[in-house]
C-alpha cells in the first residue's frame, strides 16, 4: 500500500532537484495516466456483474455521502467566516 | 466541466467494454492498474517538487483564513460520520476514506481501488464527482446563507482548477488566492488521507 506513496516522494525529490529546469510535459502526462486508470476502472467495474447489478444503489450511497461532506464542511467555513469577520468589526 | 466530462466519458467506455465484453478480460488479471497508478503518483510527486512558485504565492494570503483547509477537513469527516450511521453495510472507516477524496475524483477512486476493491472505488469516484456538481451548481446559494468561505470549502480539492472560476464569480475576485491555496493543500491532503484511512 505504501508502495504508492513512496513512488510519489521519488517523484517530489526528483521534481525538486530538476527544479531549475521546467518539466512543462508533466501535466500531460498526468492527464493521460488519469484517463487510462479510469478507462481500467470503468472495464473492472463493466466486467464485474455484481457491481453493476447494484449500480443504482452504489449511486445511491455515493449522492449522500457527497452531500453529507459537503454540508459539513460548509458549515465549518461558516463558523471560520463568521468568527473572522466578528473579529474584524471589533477591530 | 470539460475536463470532467472527457474523464466521466474515458470511465464509461470502460464500462460498456467490460459489460459486453469487448475486451479480453485477462487484461484485468496482470495488474496493469497498479503499475499505470505507480507511475501516475511519481509524475504528481515530480509536478509537486518541480513547481516553487506554489509555495511562494502563500505570502500574499490572510493569516486568519489560513486555517480553511482544517475547517474543510474536519466537516467533510463529520458530515461523512453522520452519513455513515445511515449507511449499514458500509463500514465508518470505509466512509471516510470516500470523504478524504474532498472531490479528487479520479486520484481517490483510483486509490480507494486499488486499497479497498472496485465497489467501494465506484462509489468514491460518483460520490466526488457529486461534490464537484454539487458546488458548481450551488455556489451563489451557499455564499448566501453561509458566507464567501462556504463554496472553497465544499470544492475540497477542485478549488484550483475546475471550481476556481465559479468560487471567484460567487465570493469575488479577493478570494481567489485562497481558493488556489486551499486546492493545493487540499490536492496535497487526498493520497495521505485516503491511504491512512484504507489501511485502519
Amino acid at each position: 500500500m505504501f508502495t504508492v506513496l513512496s513512488f510519489m516522494f521519488a517523484g517530489i525529490a526528483i521534481g525538486y532537484l530538476l527544479r531549475n529546469k521546467k518539466i512543462r510535459f508533466i501535466h500531460w502526462v498526468i492527464t493521460t495516466l488519469i484517463w487510462l486508470l479510469l478507462f481500467l476502472l470503468g472495464l473492472e467495474v463493466g466486467a464485474n456483474e455484481t457491481i453493476v447489478r447494484q449500480f443504482g444503489k452504489l449511486g445511491f450511497e455515493a449522492f449522500l455521502l457527497a452531500g453529507g461532506a459537503t454540508l459539513g464542511s460548509v458549515v465549518f467555513a461558516w463558523i471560520l467566516w463568521l468568527a473572522v469577520r466578528n473579529k474584524t468589526v471589533k477591530a | 466541466m470539460k475536463g470532467s466530462l472527457i474523464i466521466l466519458s474515458f470511465f464509461a467506455t470502460g464500462l460498456l467494454l467490460g459489460i459486453f465484453r469487448w475486451l479480453p478480460a485477462e487484461i484485468l488479471h496482470l495488474n496493469f492498474s497498479f503499475y499505470v497508478l505507480c507511475a501516475l503518483m511519481f509524475a504528481v510527486g515530480i509536478s509537486i517538487g518541480n513547481d516553487p512558485n506554489s509555495l511562494r504565492q502563500f505570502r500574499s494570503l490572510n493569516p486568519r483564513f489560513i486555517f480553511l483547509p482544517l475547517m474543510t477537513v474536519a466537516g467533510t469527516f463529520l458530515g461523512v460520520v453522520a452519513v455513515s450511521f445511515f449507511l449499514k453495510n458500509r463500514s465508518m472507516t470505509d466512509c471516510l476514506s470516500v470523504g478524504a477524496g474532498f472531490g479528487y475524483y479520479s486520484l481517490s477512486s483510483i486509490l480507494i481501488t486499488q486499497y479497498k476493491g472496485v465497489e467501494l472505488g465506484t462509489i468514491a469516484l460518483l460520490s466526488n464527482i457529486f461534490r464537484e456538481v454539487i458546488t458548481l451548481l450551488l455556489a451563489p446559494w451557499m455564499v448566501k446563507y453561509f458566507g464567501k468561505l462556504s463554496p472553497i470549502s465544499a470544492g475540497g480539492a477542485t478549488t484550483m482548477d475546475t471550481t476556481f472560476p465559479v468560487i471567484v464569480r460567487n465570493s469575488g475576485k479577493d478570494y481567489s488566492i485562497l481558493s488556489i491555496y486551499h486546492g493545493l493543500v487540499m490536492d496535497l491532503s487526498v493520497p495521505f488521507f485516503v491511504t491512512f484511512f484504507c489501511s485502519l
